[in-house]
């Protein structure tokens, strides 16, 4: 491997590894703001225990987040010297942005929310996660906005070999930008939703494991006690799983919608902006309406630069146009039509450059690795599909107040809960490997910004050897190894834990909440 | 003088000096976790003291590199892919630091709850130490052919400034955490930091001083004299206060050394963002290596609107937690007990 295919392998660990975190973040930010809204408005113990529980994994989870993210606003530079200085202009800006409009109102109204529980007043206390969660989506916005530049460039064009920004409104409502904003956000719902179902759906099946929850002959819940675990097994502890197992169940439904939706769009602008990666997507070597469902073939994508033998098995007729184009019947562009499209547009080698390395004046391959766009593709949809279809289920079963007693569905319950997160890599995989060989796409459509794009191989460091890379590559995916064990170790350990593991108090303190006001209520 | 360009470096200089004046004294009680904190109650009361802060003082280095990559993309793009490897092991630091903070709590057995605070304490060092090391050579230079990459190997960066910059940086930490401790706790702890600030200021603000030195006296300047001075008379004033325990104009008086310090630094190497120590005309300048000024312009407009927003958060959040935290402050520790 050389330094191009290692920083590569690095930055997409890395920004995957980070986008575990991300979504969980923005999700379930807002969804424990909302239940500590509800608990102001209402004063319902259940929500006052609701809003610490999810609070807590929410806070284990945020970590990780800040914690990965600085590795990829450094990466920029470290690794991809060439790029930084070839966007820089108009790049630097969003992330620019984001640190000092979001991050900094993200991290400094989460620390006022984690330490502030008896410091501010009540209304103020609630205000801070408002701000905070609404800060992590305003920083999605931004660094969305970055990376759609990437896949479509405007407001911009050429100087002196480098893109130079020329209209900031175009760069901030780029419409590449205005879709996939929409499409992440509701992307990371869905794994919000998944994982308040999964884990409620946990604790209820526990609780009827236990012999707290009875039904009774038509089926419905009869509410227990448990008698040696007090306060974390009593009635209202039930109210907080049955409630956030539908809140969680309906999250991910509409979620799941909102995605459907914005995807739809996402792709009709694809076939626009990126008419190859729609066509690598579906694996579509010549052109055709039909959606596949199964393709079997070579995708011989590996060195290949034309597709021949790949043939639909599974093809549901005008889907694909459907879905590019909200019709039937127009065909849309395969592989064969569009690699002759690109090499007269951008050429069939690349320059003799010494910027390109040992790839200098070597041939483009313009097709994607297909066998990762097509599989991505769809088990992005499929995995999506699913766990909305397992939260419609849930809600379903549990319409009579409480979960089956059957360990099979519950490890269903389970599969609902990651199934988003791997949604989520799936598309980003999908997404980022779609758009080579090129870092920064070229835009079609525009006059005078045609040639502002960049291939990944002139973009990486060339100050810098393979054997470094190699050193962070590896000690950094061992850390990220170590630290996802960790994490799930510990989130597993508190989900374990019940409420309990939340609000020491209920342990400690069994019969009342009065503690001593001195001491932190919310300590490292 | 380009007018915008120019702004930028004054407000490149802001952040990584806001970045120093506030993630100081972090990094530093990051680094007392080990030595100084005596048992576990006193860890606590350290951790504490910045629990509530130590994010949003990180997000002014995110924000400083953010904005290097905005607003002079080739000095970000040159310094970060020439510093590879000790920013490798910046962001490992990072990496484990955050993390500790957030889960040392949460250990189960000491023997882990030990493993982090090594974590906290090393990675608090070897952050400070980098961080330090890279600004030094921004300022000092680096071998640079004529596209800005370096050259001479993964380790060229190696040199005395390299390490005369990190230990001035990890020094001024320690220092700088100590008066925060002064402030924020009382008791024992209070007291011993006093005692050791007193004693250490001198040759702890040393290192710093002789880099910003340093600078000046490679590019000949003058105009460094000026901020120099008041550097000098801050630590004089810090020593003097730090001994008759007055722990808030020492923390006051250091913070000041360290800004005119930087302010020194910056405007003995200006207009130089990163010089080459290969050729001078391979010198990155606030003008060769800025963007665009439509980028400066939009920029500068949202510059203008966050940064006094940030400014005004953040005190507001350091009057919020105002308190001095102690021992008895420290609830008991707790098991998470499974139920299921
Ligand atoms: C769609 C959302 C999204 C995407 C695509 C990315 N991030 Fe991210 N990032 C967030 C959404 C987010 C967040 C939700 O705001 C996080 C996650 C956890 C957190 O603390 O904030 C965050 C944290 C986070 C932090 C730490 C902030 C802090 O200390 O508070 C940095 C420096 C970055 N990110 C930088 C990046 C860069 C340079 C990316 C591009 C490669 C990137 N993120 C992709
Ligand atoms: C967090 C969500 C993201 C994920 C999961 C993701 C995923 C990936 C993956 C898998 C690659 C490797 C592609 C390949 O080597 O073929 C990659 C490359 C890249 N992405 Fe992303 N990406 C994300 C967000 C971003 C954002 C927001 C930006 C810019 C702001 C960005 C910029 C890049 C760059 C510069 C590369 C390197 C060039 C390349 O190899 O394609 N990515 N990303
Ligand atoms: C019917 C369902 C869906 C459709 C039609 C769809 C469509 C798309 C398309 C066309 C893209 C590529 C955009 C581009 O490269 O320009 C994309 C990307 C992506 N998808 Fe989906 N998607 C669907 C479901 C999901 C689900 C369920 C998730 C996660 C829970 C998800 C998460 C993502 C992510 C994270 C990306 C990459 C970021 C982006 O470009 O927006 N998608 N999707």
């Amino acid at each position: 491997m050389d330094a191009l295919e290692i920083a590569r392998w690095q930055f997409g660990i890395t920004t995957v590894y980070h986008f575990l975190m991300v979504p969980l973040t923005i999700g379930l930010g807002l969804v424990v703001a909302v239940l500590q809204t509800v608990w102001h408005r209402t004063g319902q113990e259940e929500y006052r225990r609701m809003t610490k529980f999810w609070g807590k994994l929410f806070l284990i989870n945020f970590i990780m987040g800040v914690a990965t993210g600085i590795v990829q606003e450094f990466q920029f530079g470290m690794a991809w010297s060439e790029y930084s200085r070839f966007v820089g202009d108009v790049f630097g800006a969003p992330l620019a942005m984001e640190a000092l409009l979001a991050f900094f109102v993200e991290s400094t109204f989460l620390g006022l929310w984690i330490f502030g529980w008896d410091r501010l007043p009540k209304r103020i206390h609630l205000a801070c996660i408002w701000i905070a969660s609404l800060a992590s989506i305003f920083s999605a916005y931004f660094i969305l906005v970055a990376n759609s530049w990437m896949q479509h460039p405007v407001g911009t064009e050429m100087v002196n070999g480098r893109a130079v920004m020329t209209d900031a409104w175009a760069v901030f409502t780029n419409n590449t930008a205005l879709v996939t904003f929409p499409h992440t956000i509701f992307g990371a719902f869905a794994v919000a939703g998944g994982f308040l179902l999964g884990i409620s759906w946990y604790h209820l099946y526990k609780r009827r494991q236990g012999g707290i929850d009875t039904v009774d002959a038509a089926g419905n819940v009869i509410i227990g006690e448990s008698a040696t675990l007090g306060r974390n097994r009593d009635k209202v502890d039930y109210q907080v799983w049955i409630k956030s197992l539908r809140i969680g169940a309906t999250i991910a439904m509409v979620a799941f919608m909102g995605v459907a939706l914005s995807g739809h769009a996402q792709a009709q602008l694809m076939i626009e902006q990126q008419p190859m990666k729609m066509a690598a997507a579906e694996a579509a070597c010549h052109d055709g309406t039909g959606f596949s469902l199964l393709s079997v073939g070579d995708l011989r994508s590996g060195g290949a630069t034309t597709c021949d033998d790949v043939v639909g098995v599974f093809e549901i007729p005008g889907l694909l146009s459907f879905l590019a184009n909200n019709n039937f019947t127009t065909e849309v562009k395969g592989v064969n039509t569009l690699v002759p499209e690109y090499q007269a547009k951008y050429g069939t080698h690349l320059p003799d450059d010494p910027m390109y390395g040992d790839r200098a004046g070597s041939e483009i391959n313009y097709l994607p690795v297909m066998e990762v766009t097509y599989w991505g593709f769809r088990l992005m949809i499929t995995l999506g599909g699913l766990s909305a279809v397992a939260a419609a289920v849930a809600l379903w079963l549990t319409r009579k107040g409480t979960v089956p007693h059957s360990k099979w569905i519950s490890r269903l319950a389970l599969f609902g809960m990651l199934a988003p997160f791997g949604a989520n890599s799936a598309g980003w995989i999908f997404t980022e490997m779609g758009r080579q060989p090129f870092v920064v796409a070229p835009n079609p459509s525009f006059e005078g910004i045609d040639q502002v794009f960049m291939y990944t191989a002139a973009a990486v460091s060339p100050g810098v050897s393979a054997g470094e890379m190699l050193f962070s590559l590896i000690s950094l995916t061992s850390i990220y190894a170590f630290l996802l064990v960790v994490e799930v170790v510990l989130l597993t350990r508190y989900i374990r834990g019940g409420i309990g593991s939340a609000m020491p108090e209920l342990h400690d303190h069994p019969d009342d909440d009065q503690k001593d006001t001195d001491v932190l209520s919310f300590a490292y | 003088m380009e007018f915008l360009p120019t702004l930028w470096f004054i407000l490149i200089a802001v952040l990584w000096g806001g970045y120093l004046f506030l993630e100081g004294f972090d990094l530093g009680v990051g680094m007392l976790m080990k030595t100084f904190a005596k048992n576990e109650k006193q860890r606590r009361v350290l951790l504490n003291t910045v629990g509530p802060v130590w994010d949003g003082n990180e997000v002014w280095l995110i924000t400083a590199g953010a904005a290097t990559f905005a607003a002079f993309p080739y000095w970000y793009a040159s310094l970060f892919s020439a510093l590879y490897i000790p920013l490798t092991l910046v962001l490992i630091a990072l990496i484990f630091r955050a993390v500790a903070f957030e889960y040392r709590g949460k250990a189960q057995t000491s023997a882990t709850r030990n493993a982090w605070d090594w974590a906290i304490a090393l990675g608090s060092f070897t952050a400070a130490f980098g961080v330090g090391a890279m600004l030094a050579l921004s300022t000092t230079g680096l071998p640079l052919n004529a596209n800005g990459d370096r050259v001479g190997g993964p380790f060229a960066w190696f040199t005395g400034y390299a390490v005369l910059g990190g230990l001035g940086v990890v020094a001024f930490c320690l220092l700088q955490a100590l008066a925060f401790l002064g402030l924020k706790t009382d008791g024992e702890i209070r007291h011993r930091a006093g005692k050791l600030l007193g004693r250490w200021i001198p040759v702890g603000l040393a290192p710093l001083a002789a880099w910003a030195i340093a600078v000046a006296l490679l590019n000949h300047s003058t105009a460094a004299i000026a901020p120099l001075a008041v550097a000098v008379a801050a630590l004089l004033f810090a020593w003097i206060h730090a001994r008759k325990n007055h722990e808030g104009r020492a923390f006051i008086a250091m913070g000041i050394f360290l800004l005119a310090g930087v302010g020194a630094i910056f405007v003995a190497a200006y207009p130089n963002v990163l010089p080459s120590t290969i050729d001078p005309a391979y010198n990155l300048t606030v003008f060769n290596a800025s963007s665009s000024p439509y980028t400066l312009r939009l920029m500068s407009v949202v510059a203008a609107i966050g940064l006094p927003l940030v400014l005004a958060y953040q005190s507001w959040t350091y009057w919020v937690f105002r308190k001095r935290i102690i021992e008895a402050h420290i609830p008991d520790a707790h098991a998470v007990t499974p139920i299921v």
